[in-house]
């Protein structure tokens, strides 16, 4: 159930914003970060998106991330 | 990846102290990666990993899974709930039962999803089975809080929601099972900050991490709790430091209190836990299915083989269960423990079932 999924925020649309996982596309309601902004990475838990991911920190801990978020680099 | 698996490994090897260790985790997702993952066999001997009521669905009291079912069974609605719920035995039946039977079910992936049709479709009552810790009650009270702008008469929630450190506090009073250590929730975390669980090193000196989800995260998680009790400077230390922020996510704990107060909870194997639940606060009691539509009076009957109270305590392990894999199968299950894609007993079915203990 706490499965959450990190995405990048493509567009924004008041409460909405289309979201991109891996070659994914779809719309997440992100009311609960107020903050967010197209370019972030955020973690998507049953249609909402709930934190921002530091992609400092994501580069720093892991070479999954770096896998990860070359594979949504635009190429 | 591997080598820095193995580096780690071999540093707790080396700060592994000479006695038994039991680390709780309390997060279904931390239950499936350790169990999926083998990292129990990646430990050494005297590491031990133990399941805490860390799943939703599997910490529900038999008697809201009841008075679920007495609702649905007593009024002609559409009901929304996340797919885990589903197949969870009440004491005579389930959701599943129901649905067989022609009551209106429908899976959802997001909260939202009820929300909508109860939009579009004013005409039909619609619930939402709402469940979940702290990462999905603000999902709630988001939908919650547009029902009302929207002015709906026709949707309602039914709050099992529940919030994780009250029951590690009661875990920690109980002392039935000695805990050296928490793997603390990542979700969770990313909503509620690190600062909820100070109260466990300070007041009892017990070491919490809270980890992410891979196995990197996880062993390098278990590796700063040793070092945390070798040193013995117990702390809250956040490992997922990706996604979780000391102070969590203020506006999704803003929206939780603005729709939800904190009432006492009943949860499965605990029992009842002073402010660990969230209800209605008045101002939302409109959209309460437990007001709406009441039920006769409930009379659980928990099944006399389940020992899913003392496995989300850690007293006990899913394969220690007498029906484990036996009359209890993801395929027939007795308890939440074996139906949840979180619960212990599932994990323990699908991945460790043929290992050692
Ligand atoms: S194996 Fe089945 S009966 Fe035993 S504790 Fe788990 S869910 Fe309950």
């Amino acid at each position: 159930m706490c499965l959450a999924i990190p995405a990048k925020i493509i567009e924004i649309t008041k409460n909405t914003a289309k979201v991109e996982s891996l070659g994914v596309s779809k719309d997440v309601d992100i009311s609960l970060l107020p903050e967010a902004k197209v370019g972030d990475f955020v973690i998507v838990h049953a249609g909402f998106a709930i934190q921002v991911i530091d992609e400092e920190e994501a580069l720093k801990t892991h070479e999954y991330w770096k896998e990860y978020l070359d594979a949504e680099k635009p190429k | 990846m591997q080598k820095s698996l193995n580096k780690y490994i071999s540093d707790i090897k080396k700060i592994n102290p000479d006695r038994p260790i039991n680390i709780m985790e309390v997060c279904g997702t931390h239950t499936m990666a350790i169990s999926r993952n083998g990292l129990r066999q990646l430990f050494p001997e005297n590491i031990n990993l133990i399941s805490g009521p860390g799943c939703p669905v599997c910490v529900t009291s038999l008697k809201d899974i009841d008075w679920i079912l007495e609702i649905v069974k007593n009024y002609d609605m559409q009901i929304f709930t996340f797919g885990d719920m589903l197949r969870v035995p009440g004491s005579k039946n389930s959701l599943q039962d129901l649905k067989s039977s022609g009551k209106k079910i429908n899976v959802c992936y997001s909260p939202m999803d009820a929300l909508n049709f109860a939009i579009s479709n004013p005409k039909k009552l619609t619930l939402f089975i709402a469940i979940g810790f702290e990462t999905t009650a603000p999902l709630t009270a988001v939908i919650l809080k547009r029902a009302k702008e929207n002015n709906l008469n026709n949707f309602f929630v039914f709050s099992t929601h529940k919030v994780v450190p009250p029951a590690l506090e009661i875990l920690l009073e109980d002392r039935k099972v000695k805990i050296d250590g928490f793997l603390c929730p990542g979700h969770v975390s990313a909503i509620i900050g690190s600062t909820p669980y100070n109260f466990i090193p300070e007041k009892y000196e017990i070491p919490c991490v809270i980890s992410g989800f891979e196995p990197m995260d996880m062993v390098s998680s278990v590796h700063s709790i040793l070092k945390q009790i070798t040193d013995k400077k117990p702390e809250v230390e956040i490992q997922y430091k990706r996604v979780v922020k000391k102070n969590g996510n203020p506006e999704a704990i803003k929206q939780i209190y603005s729709v939800f107060e904190p009432s006492n909870a009943d949860w499965r194997g605990l029992g009842k836990i002073p402010g660990s639940g969230l209800c209605l606060k008045e101002s939302y009691q409109k959209f309460d299915s437990k007001t709406k539509f009441p039920v006769k009076s409930i009379k659980p009957k928990e099944h006399p083989g389940c020992d899913c109270g003392k496995i989300l305590k850690g007293i006990k392990k899913p394969n220690q269960c007498k029906l484990f894999a036996k009359a209890c199968t993801p395929e027939y299950p007795i308890g939440p423990c074996m139906v949840s894609s979180e619960g212990s007993c599932a994990a323990y079915y699908k991945y460790e079932r043929h290992g050692k203990d």
